[in-house]
């Protein structure tokens, strides 16, 4: 049966009405064919994606103003952004129902490459439940209420009598319920399964295995619904990957996706010998970050520093370029001022240097630690120095670090404030500010060799990194550089530059 | 009465014997199997055995009821664990396709341990117990299991003697065991008050508003309080108690009632005068306004531990397992008693033991020749006699009770599944 033609922008097919409306549980894969090469933009636009939501996360708070702005940036930038009223005429570039559209396909390659090992899922689950918190945060009221019941989530609400009986309950239980709340608003009553949340806070009314939200709080629910969808989709997924690994185009693309890191990891050199031995103590002053100037002091001091500082400090100058023999140099000059004589050296320590560059053993090039691999993992103990000193030192002693760095004493207090709400990278950002005189960072911190490379930028070393792009090979026979390194004849092709995206995406998860 | 002299030493000897001709095997494998409404939920179960001179064997998994039964008397164990229920047999989880081998299912359970009051407790510490800090677990018991069953609607809960210095909680709901790990730790978390370590001074702070769970448990709390804590506990008449009490307090009311406290030595009376100190405080300040319900709380709310109800995959003393340091066995413990529960008067192993040896009296005698004209079963019902002529018998009977209200609702479920399969 024909209908008159009148609808003439897009036909009656459910995938183009689901684009229509600016959220979605992605319940339906999309059925269409596409290029390879839409296929892998769109997955690798959508890994960036959630990458810079799982750094702002741990910057900011989730939902915050900044963490709203900056990741509205970042969805403008990778063409992820749509506004919950699609209005195209007034953009240009893509429609919002293009970018509906990229947002329904590539979540569903990412699935491919993540629902495989328990890890990737988490990962991929957490990024995905924030990203969708935010965007169910930027709708109207009235669109949150068309989704939940274009969605299925009918969940009874209760009768006014019933509500009136249980008021005092429920205005016992939140703090956000109010006498007015419950007269105004209709109740909802959830199992507790699917709010878990409010039940560990016990910030809900619970009786008989059910919770009782206002329609205001409906949001705990859906996201819960969420990851619970994903998650089993996710394994559901698992068990078809044989078939799409058999596709042999995709498979090395997924696989790629799943070890990927994209953005910068620090572990290709890309400015090997740039940095010579006598310039460490004045960078350390001028580049480091506090962590890495306090390892470095540290170790001037006691000739010494133990396994985790030892790592964590000598990954670090490998990242901003040391080569391996200079390392040799600089860690053996030092620990011979101290106990060690030279035997010893090259009988105990050299060898984990050497393997620090994928030198020795299993041969693993070893990746820098990011703050967050810093932050959250191998706490110091007594005797230690590694470690994030915004997060594993004593208040009083962080302060007397930075008066004796010399920070005024206003900033101190802010980097203090900031380390009492646990936003450590943060504070990091802001000893950045103050050291380098200015107001606004401009980058989000969440690597050490990243806060050095942008202070040698503020400082003018810009244009060393810059040049450093363009040169091809690099003649230092101990370089451990791979990959792309090779050939970086900065190529317009399109594939060659995938190529080498996916090859650096590839060296990340090397985490020693 | 007195359980006879126990000897770890002797339970080489005893536990043959408990395991032969005690331990209620039919009640047990009814139990875990749940009436059969899952396929292979019995035989997917993990045990784990504790044997002689420490042996610690895990993935122990049987096919049948006699299997397990065979198997116990071989081994002996001095301790029994029971574990999740996984995607396939635990003893063969080493044939499994490694990361295809999971915990599925478990009980939902939770673990009250003396020791986790050591701060709060006067008259015993560590692994010792007595009948004055006993009333900690009558308080956790009350509290938790009107919470598990208003608040979360579960129905079917099990409370276990662990044998020595606490008690176990299953929840035997199918809800409750198809509960993931998130929901677990949710529901732990729900019930946990007391919060902190050795350095927390004050491990329980409330503020506005205070939710009906804890009103609840303030109302249990408050039955008790003045004999367990004022009383038996003493914390307001000796004078270290006493200060700890005052250090929970905000300053200013600590100053004034060290003041009083010269003047007035009776605890009941001490304690009026906190709580008038209190109402005082209650919606002037924002902090420390029901600093003695917080004081209530730390003294007697129940101290769980998390980590126990979280896994999936955790296991935990089974019940009608012997406790290997006291011998007492770890009975199923009938709430409508809970109030002259004595843990003392627990049955231990070498007890029932030799209550077994004990003469028969006539009527048992008469039953016996009776039955011996019907040998088929007589092994069986002597067997099922046996445990009924000693001290366990009432426990055994509450577990009975306890399957019986289960088993209607598995026979609602098994119905369910057979109209599913029929034809039309």
């Amino acid at each position: 049966m024909q209908f008159s033609s009148r609808r003439k922008k897009y036909n009656t097919n459910s995938q183009t009405e689901l684009y229509l409306h600016p959220l979605q549980f992605y319940g339906q894969p999309p059925l269409e064919n596409i290029s390879l090469s839409e296929f892998e933009a769109f997955a690798v636009d959508r890994l960036k994606l959630l990458k810079t939501i799982e750094n702002l996360g741990v910057s900011y708070v989730k939902l915050s103003e900044q963490y709203t702005k900056k990741l509205e940036s970042e969805s403008k930038a990778l063409n992820f952004l749509y506004r919950p009223d699609a209005d195209d005429r007034k953009s240009s570039g893509p429609t919002e129902y293009e970018k509906r559209r990229k947002d329904h396909i590539s979540h569903f390659i990412l699935r491919l490459a993540y629902c495989q090992t328990e890890d990737l899922r988490r990962w991929f689950i957490q990024q995905e439940v924030d990203l969708f918190r935010y965007r169910f945060n930027e709708l109207h009221p009235k669109q949150k209420l068309e989704f939940l019941h274009r969605n299925n989530l009918q969940y009874d609400t209760i009768s006014v009598e019933e509500k009136k009986a249980l008021q005092d309950k429920l205005v016992n239980s939140s703090y956000a319920v109010s006498g007015i709340t419950v007269e105004d608003q209709d109740f909802y009553k959830v199992p507790f399964q699917d709010a878990l949340d409010l039940v560990r806070t016990r910030k809900v009314y619970l009786k008989a295995g059910y919770v009782f939200i206002p329609h205001q709080d409906i949001v705990t629910i859906v996201l819960n619904d969420f990851r619970t969808r994903l998650s089993k989709a996710l394994a559901l997924t698992a068990r078809s990957l044989p078939a799409v690994h058999s596709d042999e185009r995709l498979q090395p693309l997924l696989n790629h996706l799943s070890h990927a890191y994209v953005g910068q990891d620090y572990s290709i050199q890309k400015n090997v010998g740039k940095i010579s031995l006598e310039q460490i103590d004045s960078l350390s002053g001028k580049s480091f970050p506090l962590c890495m100037r306090q390892l470095h002091q540290s170790l001037r001091e006691n000739h010494h520093l133990r396994h985790g500082g030892r790592m964590q400090y000598g990954l670090f100058l490998k990242g901003i370029g040391l080569s391996l023999e200079q390392a040799l140099q600089f860690w053996r000059s030092e620990f011979i001022r101290g106990k060690v004589d030279a035997d010893k050296f090259d009988k105990a320590y050299a060898y984990s240097i050497r393997h620090m560059f994928g030198k020795e053993g299993k041969r693993t090039d070893y990746t820098p630690y990011s703050c967050m691999k810093v932050i959250l993992s191998n706490p110091p103990s007594q005797g230690d120095h590694h470690g994030c000193p915004f997060r594993h030192s004593e208040p009083e002693l962080l302060k007397q670090k930075l008066q004796f760095y010399k920070v005024s004493p206003s900033g101190i207090s802010q980097i203090l404030e900031l380390v009492k709400g646990m936003h450590y990278q943060l504070a990091c950002q802001k000893y950045f500010e103050l050291t380098h005189n200015m107001e606004d960072a401009s980058f989000s911190l969440n690597h050490p060799n990243q806060y050095f490379i942008e202070s040698q930028k503020v400082l003018g070393g810009g244009k060393d990194l810059k040049r450093e792009m363009d040169i091809p090979q690099r003649s230092q026979e101990n370089s451990a550089t791979r990959g792309p390194s090779a050939a970086p004849e900065a190529a317009a092709n399109a594939s060659q530059e995938l190529a080498e995206v996916t090859e650096e995406l590839d060296s990340f998860f090397q985490d020693a | 009465m007195s359980s006879s002299n126990y000897d770890s030493a002797c339970l080489p000897d005893l536990l043959p014997l408990y395991y032969r001709r005690l331990f209620p095997f039919s009640q047990y494998y009814r139990w875990l199997n749940y009436g059969g409404v899952q396929k292979n939920y019995f035989q997917n179960r993990e045990f784990s055995f504790t044997l002689k001179d420490d042996i610690y064997v895990r993935y122990q998994s049987f096919s049948t009821q006699t299997e397990l039964e065979k198997e116990m008397q071989k081994m002996n164990p001095y301790k029994i664990d029971i574990g999740a229920i996984y995607s396939h047999r635990p003893n063969q989880h080493n044939t499994v396709k490694s990361g295809t081998f999971q915990a599925l299912e478990k009980e939902l359970v939770f673990d009250i341990d003396m020791t986790d009051y050591d701060d709060v407790r006067s008259c015993c510490s560590a692994a010792d117990i007595c009948c004055k800090c006993w009333t900690l677990m009558t308080i956790a018991i009350h509290i938790l299991d009107r919470a598990l069953r208003e608040d979360f609607g579960f129905q079917h809960l099990l409370w276990v003697y662990s044998g020595r210095r606490g008690v176990h909680c299953w929840v035997c709901d199918e809800a409750a065991r198809k509960l993931s790990v998130a929901a677990r730790s949710a529901v732990a978390e729900y019930l946990s008050l007391v919060k902190g370590g050795e350095e927390t001074l004050k491990k329980v702070v409330l503020t506005d508003p205070i939710h009906p769970f804890i009103r609840e448990s303030l109302a249990v709390v408050e039955r008790y309080f003045p004999r367990y804590a004022l009383q038996e506990q003493d914390i307001l008449g000796r004078k270290e108690s006493v200060d700890k009490v005052l250090a929970l307090m905000p300053e200013d009311v600590r100053k004034e009632l060290q003041q009083d406290f010269q003047n007035e030595k009776k605890p009941e009376n001490r304690w009026k005068l906190v709580k008038e100190q209190a109402n005082r405080k209650q919606g002037t300040a924002k902090r420390g306004q029901y600093f003695e319900k917080e004081i209530m709380l730390q003294y007697c709310y129940p101290r769980l531990d998390v980590n126990v109800s979280k896994g999936v995959n955790h296991l935990l003393k089974s019940p009608f397992s012997v406790h290997p340091k006291t011998g007492r066995i770890s009975v199923p413990m009938d709430l409508k008693e809970l109030e002259t529960f004595d843990p003392f008067a627990v049955p231990t192993i070498s007890q029932i033991c030799e209550e077994l040896d004990r003469p028969r009296t006539e009527e048992e005698k008469s039953e016996d020749t009776k039955e011996k004209e019907n040998e088929k079963d007589a092994a069986e019902r002597r067997k099922i006699r046996d445990y009924k002529r000693t001290s366990l018998a009432k426990y055994v009977k509450y577990f009975d009770q306890f399957l019986e209200k289960m088993a209607r609702s598995w026979k609602g479920e098994l119905l369910k599944k057979s109209d599913l399969q029929k034809d039309f």
